[in-house]
């Protein structure tokens, strides 16, 4: 156990934060939202993975990604290929030329199901490249980038450029991605008909959990000393190397693990939505998802996925309520988060409500200050 | 708009007064105070399956980009279909009730489009929608239409390769499109080779596979060369240099949105006359809408082969443009799909009337053999697949932006969208 007390991995501040978000995300919203509503809620969510992944990054890592499309694509396509290569039985394609392959690739002219297909038609398998494809193409790319000391904007930039070399190959291959139109279709995971109000309500709820299972995963990595030492090569990287750490692998490691989430994010997407098209994997949605993180605060792991609901939120109603102006309404949205609340909705509580919060839990718990004595101590001799 | 079902209604109506007549001013007085006009049909008659129909609205969606790249194409859909529905009202509504819509912004994004298409459906519970442009918007929203069951129409030319049963398709497929305009082209300008070209993305490469089988196999003629170009390229400079190269008698051409700009002009420069005896080029994919973004002399002396072209002359399309010019406004335009989108709300009005009911099951079953004699397009029917009997036609582009119809078939055409010997 790499942590002295449970004190350690989370402050009282921090178990309050997890829990107001339980209950809203398995109590509240529930209760409150229609099922389609909360579809649409379980879909923001997806968009939280990544943003949780942009905070250990992009916030602590100081490693600014505009490629997490990349990796939320990667997760969501081959969960995708998954359920239709099992919507692609011979006797549901049998008006095709090949029945048994996916329709897009019919029309295509393929009369094969290509080789990186084949993997997809074990479940096992694509669960493991939900998570490992994402993280492995992170790796390539980290390794690349990070051992030469590339950072900063250079990078930024660099992400960007997969991001948009992505959609152009996902196009320009439509016979075996389904081009622009994504891969659609998507009916039943393993004969369960993934498209009606229960599936809805059951996939809302493995989100969830799934999202809980990568915040505490996020908690533990910045509260270990991979998370101290991140802070530190944020704050002077040439200390941090020439102290004797390999600053290189702790942002692989960190990259590749924001990619994972956005894998796992991206494939609950698709099992709610019913199908992954490339508009997820460019540029503007991977700026959008920064987005989510900046709105929520890039330092706030819950903070992150409060932003991924309220933009998507305010996006949807924006939308729905005036189509014109919608555009418009967001730009507005992001200008004045950018440029009253540099540290999102979280630096807003933390400046606002995290004293009188703190008070009222000193009230009822006794203070918590032995605790923040020793946590500073131990910080300043590791 | 459509007499039968019109004097049927009325003739319900008359047995009705009359039976109401011979009631007592009381019983008239609880009908009245009921607010119900003698006139329609009860809600509950009419809608069994909870759609949002009450006693003097039915309201229905309308999804469309208007934002986004595709809003300049399917502005025009909009427009169509708002206005089909306030004629629709002036009339008196459909079963008695007037038509509210709700439009949603698809902002050319498919999982946008889901998701409204779930919100219409699922929360606003309308009664059919009229919607979507290109195909991934409509193939994003299909699983829901048929999941949630409710009906979609929907307004653009496309590849065909589908037939659901929640969809009607008032745009041609792709057969009804290009065989005709090819027989003809290999008729006219006694065409052998062709040269086909197109952006790269379902409906071009499907077209095109049509186009060369009906080609190779049954006009006897060859391909010469067969290109694909991502969708918003702008340098067709080699392209047009390997036409030059080939010369091929017809130049084939399904390029889509503002490529087309950028392809027509470079033709122009490149010295290929399209006005000229000995350079052809047919398309399938440039309306009256995509001329106003390439400009009428760039585009003079291309032949346009669809269903509906604004200069059609016939008393429908006559007050059709003259609606259509009064409520939007002078200088726009009419193309395909824009008059495509405005047989939507007819067509719909008339199942519902012939079903008696807005029930989705109800109104499906009487989808097919749905007429409609008023349509700007002329005389249109509803196929068993739900895709509609129309004319293919031919048009010469002029300076102006507008075309001149030279040839259209005699008769109507069978829509077919899974062709026998052409996949």
């Amino acid at each position: 156990m790499p942590f002295n007390s449970f004190r350690d991995f989370m402050s009282r501040q921090d178990v309050l934060a997890f829990a107001v978000l339980a209950v809203l995300l398995i109590v509240i919203l529930p209760l409150t939202l229609d099922v389609m509503r909360l579809n649409q809620a379980g879909k923001f969510l997806a968009f939280g993975f990544v943003a949780i992944g942009l905070v250990l990054c992009w916030g602590y890592g100081g490693i600014l990604s505009l490629g997490q499309g990349v990796f939320y694509g990667l997760g969501g396509y081959a969960m995708a290929m998954f359920l239709k290569l099992e919507a692609s039985t011979p006797e549901n394609t049998s008006i095709q030329s090949t029945p048994g392959i996916p329709d897009f690739m019919d029309w295509n002219r393929i009369t094969e199901l290509p080789w990186f297909w084949v993997p997809f038609e074990s479940f096992t398998l694509s669960l493991i490249a939900i998570v490992v494809v994402p993280s492995i193409f992170a790796y390539l790319i980290g390794v690349a980038m990070f051992k030469r000391r590339v950072s900063g904007v250079y990078f930024a930039i660099i992400t960007q450029s997969i991001a948009a070399i992505m959609t152009i190959l996902i196009i320009g291959q439509q016979g075996f991605t389904g081009g622009v139109n994504g891969i659609t279709d998507l009916r039943t995971l393993l004969g369960w008909d993934i498209n009606t109000d229960f599936a809805d309500y059951v996939l809302y709820f493995v989100c969830v959990a799934l999202l809980f299972v990568c915040l505490f995963i996020g908690q533990f990595i910045l509260k270990s000393k991979v998370g101290r030492v991140l802070v530190a090569m944020r704050g002077s990287e040439d200390r941090v190397r020439f102290s004797g750490y390999d600053v290189a692998n702790f942002k692989i490691f960190v990259f590749c693990t924001g990619a994972a989430f956005a894998g796992i994010g991206g494939a609950m997407f698709t099992l709610q939505e019913g199908f992954m098209s490339p508009s997820f994997v460019g540029v503007v949605p991977s700026i959008e998802m920064v987005i989510f993180c900046a709105v929520g605060g890039r330092l706030s792991l819950v903070g992150a996925v409060y932003g991924a609901l309220l933009v998507n939120l305010a996006k949807t109603t924006f939308g729905e309520a005036f189509p014109e102006l919608w555009l418009f309404a967001m730009g507005l949205i992001f200008i004045g988060v950018v440029l009253g609340l540099p540290n999102g909705v979280a630096g807003l509580y933390n400046s606002y409500a995290a004293g009188p919060v703190d008070k009222v839990l000193d009230r009822l718990f006794g203070s918590e200050n032995s605790d923040g004595l020793k946590l500073s101590q131990q910080g300043a001799t590791s | 708009m459509d007499k039968s079902n019109t004097s049927n209604r009325a003739k319900g109506l008359s047995r009705r007064g009359l039976i109401s007549a011979s009631l007592t001013v009381l019983a008239a007085a609880v009908v009245m105070s009921s607010g119900l006009a003698v006139a329609k049909p009860a809600t509950s008659e009419v809608n069994t399956t909870g759609l949002a129909v009450t006693d003097d609205t039915v309201t229905v969606g309308i999804l469309h980009s208007i934002s986004g790249t595709m809003a300049i194409s399917e502005e025009g859909s909009v427009q169509a279909e708002i206005l089909a529905i306030e004629q629709i009202n002036e009339m008196g509504g459909i079963l008695g009730r007037q038509i509210r819509y709700i439009q949603e912004d698809g902002a050319s994004d498919w999982p946008t489009f889901a998701d409204r298409a779930r919100k219409l459906i699922r929360q606003d519970k309308v009664a059919a929608v009229f919607g979507c442009w290109t195909s991934a918007s409509r193939k994003a929203v299909l699983p829901i239409f048929e999941r949630y069951n409710n009906m979609l129409y929907y307004p653009t030319f496309y590849e065909g390769l589908e037939q659901s049963p929640n969809v009607v398709y008032t745009g041609q497929e792709a057969t009804q499109q290009i065989l005709a305009g090819l027989d003809w082209v290999a008729r006219e300008k006694d065409a052998k080779t062709f040269y086909l070209l197109g952006s790269d993305y379902i409906w071009p490469r499907t077209s095109n596979k049509i186009a060369r089988i009906h080609i190779e196999e049954h006009l006897g003629g060859r391909v010469l060369g067969e290109d694909y170009f991502p969708l918003g390229h702008t340098n067709f400079n080699s392209a047009i240099n390997r036409i030059r190269l080939r010369n091929p008698d017809v130049v084939y051409a399904i390029i889509v949105g503002g490529s087309n700009v950028a392809f027509y002009r470079q033709l122009q420069s490149a010295g290929l006359d399209m006005t000229s005896e000995d350079f052809t080029l047919m398309t399938i994919s440039v309306t009256e809408d995509e001329v106003l973004g390439i400009g009428g002399d760039n585009f003079q002396g291309a032949f346009s082969a669809m269903k509906y072209f604004q200069s059609l002359d016939n008393p429908n399309n006559k007050a059709f443009v003259k609606a259509f010019k009064e409520r939007w406004g002078e200088d726009s335009v009419i193309g395909d799909v824009t008059q495509a989108a405005y047989l939507g709300p007819w067509l719909w009005k008339a199942a519902v009337e012939a079903a008696g009911s807005f029930d989705i099951d109800r109104v499906r079953e009487h989808t097919p053999g749905i007429e409609l004699d008023t349509a700007p397009e002329g005389y249109v029917r509803v196929h068993e697949n739900h895709h509609l009997w129309s004319k293919l036609r031919i048009g010469e582009a002029q300076a102006d932006g507008q075309f001149k119809v030279i040839y259209e078939t005699e008769d109507l055409m069978e829509p077919n969208p899974f062709p026998a010997g052409y996949q």
